[in-house]
């Protein structure tokens, strides 16, 4: 059967976003130290309101994007979830709740069934109370284990989410025990990835190569041991390689992220990035925010490129790796992503992955307090940083 | 896996969505954080697993719509490869 509708060859075809991220909240009852939201949560203040969110979920479904993801902080914060998964479901949405599970009881997830929810992911900090309350900044080891046999019983496919890290990895097997044991359907093992509050805490949370390596094995024992029970995904650390990740699946490219405040971005790390204006919700339709705006087509395709990407035989492939990395780590972001070996300027991620290896375990080291991400750090951080 | 037979009856797995998407223009399966899009006999296919239809007879309704083609066995092949990737049952 003949596809109709294709785009002409001669015009540039920018495809329609398939994924909605909506941060509906930075309120967070959690304070967990790797965080990607941005360190500045304190500074915006201004939520999108019932209205506006009803809104932008039209124009991105009318846009064609399928999978929405409510997320934050923790969106359970938001009164009006009910409503907007409601509203989502309606329009066409596949509904996924992202959420530490607090703010949750049995009551809230059969009324957010009865709304349409089609999917919650539960994160989770460790396989222990004691490590995951501490990291967590918040005693909620045991409602999480609650609420995710509540997820279960009800019906909903459950992810289970579990960010790794130098703190943590060494219970990869009973993370993996606990999963089962609550009996979730997928799990996320995903490498910390070094954005907002965990770049600040970076040398605390690289791991070892060695922690590393038993991390890998053990996710695919359990990869083979569950196969058609339970689906693992095992996040490779992109700190620990020689080729950059397809950032976002490309700028623009299939991800729309709508921050708190309205803010338009092609993905929740974007913000940062100096001399773009990132467009609002508030001021602006979807349509116009992902086909007409300059930053949506700041980074798209490949014309942006410098060297040694330009010329790259691979630039395709990986899009030159993550324009927030660029910035952080070279203060360019049409720079190659340093993770590439390619890059004049990989030395800055070896270098801080050798001198974590040679430091970790040190006790003087270790002793070194995490920041934990919560508002009051917010301020102070962002307060000594003008 | 069992192998597919004319007698069962095949229907969309509840924690799975099948959905026809308009600026897709084709059928999709959603699933937690993802999306496959179907071909259009993928999709003319699973629109017909309605959990009351057995194989047989979806066989039978799809070669009066595209008739000229013994479709039995590129059907029962796909709904063999659906139901191991989860998007089906069957009874």
């Amino acid at each position: 059967m003949p596809m109709a509708g294709s785009a002409p060859a001669d015009s540039p075809v920018i495809k329609p976003p398939l994924w909605l991220l909506a941060e509906l909240t930075y309120a967070c009852p959690l304070q967990c130290p790797y965080c990607s939201n941005p360190m500045e949560i304190a500074g915006y203040k201004n939520e999108l309101d019932t209205a506006d969110w009803m809104r932008v979920l039209q124009q991105a479904r009318k846009m064609g994007a399928t999978q929405l993801g409510f997320s934050g902080g923790e969106p359970l914060v938001r009164r009006d979830l009910e409503q907007l998964i409601a509203e989502a479901r309606r329009l066409g949405f596949y509904t996924n709740l992202i959420t530490s599970g607090l703010g949750m009881d049995e009551k809230r997830i059969s009324a957010f069934k009865e709304a349409g929810l089609d999917h919650i992911q539960v994160s989770f900090q460790a396989s222990t109370g004691e490590l995951n309350n501490y990291i967590a900044g918040t005693d909620s080891f045991e409602h999480k284990k609650e609420m995710a046999r509540q997820v279960k019983k009800q019906g909903y496919p459950m992810v289970l989410c579990f960010v790794l890290h130098r703190k943590n990895e060494d219970q990869i097997r009973d993370i993996l025990e606990l999963a089962v044991a609550l009996e979730a359907d997928y799990v996320e093992l995903a490498t910390t990835q070094y954005y907002g509050w965990a770049y600040h805490n970076r040398e605390q949370l690289l791991p070892t190569r060695a922690q590393l390596a038993h991390a890998e094995a053990v996710a695919k024992e359990y990869q083979e041991k569950m196969k058609g029970r339970m689906k693992i995904y095992y996040v490779i650390p992109d700190y620990f390689e020689t080729r950059p990740k397809r950032c976002m699946d490309g700028w623009g490219s299939v991800f729309l992220t709508v921050a708190p405040d309205g803010t338009a971005l092609p993905c929740h790390a974007a913000r940062q990035l100096p001399g773009i204006e990132f467009p609002s919700v508030r001021d602006h339709d979807v349509a116009w925010i992902w086909n007409e705006s300059p930053a949506f087509n700041r980074f798209r395709g490949l014309d942006w490129m410098k060297e040694p990407c330009r010329s790259c035989p691979e630039k395709e492939k990986d899009l030159g790796g993550c324009r927030c990395q660029a910035f952080m780590l070279t203060g360019d972001a049409a720079n190659a992503d340093p993770v590439c070996d390619k890059s004049p300027l990989h030395h800055l991620v070896t270098d801080e992955v050798e001198r974590v290896q040679q430091l970790a375990g040190k006790k003087e080291f270790e002793a070194k307090p995490l920041v934990f991400r919560n508002m009051a750090n917010s301020k102070r951080l962002t307060e000594a940083a003008n | 896996m069992g192998t597919i037979t004319d007698a069962h009856v095949p229907f969309i797995t509840p924690q799975f969505r099948f959905q026809w998407e308009e600026v897709q223009n084709c059928h999709v399966i959603l699933y937690p954080e993802g999306m496959v899009k179907l071909s259009a006999s993928a999709g003319e296919i699973l629109r017909r697993c309605d959990g009351l239809r057995n194989v047989g007879a979806i066989i039978t309704d799809l070669e009066q719509q595209f008739p000229g083609a013994d479709l039995g066995p590129d059907v029962r092949k796909f709904l063999e490869d659906a139901h191991a990737h989860g998007w089906i049952r069957t009874r």
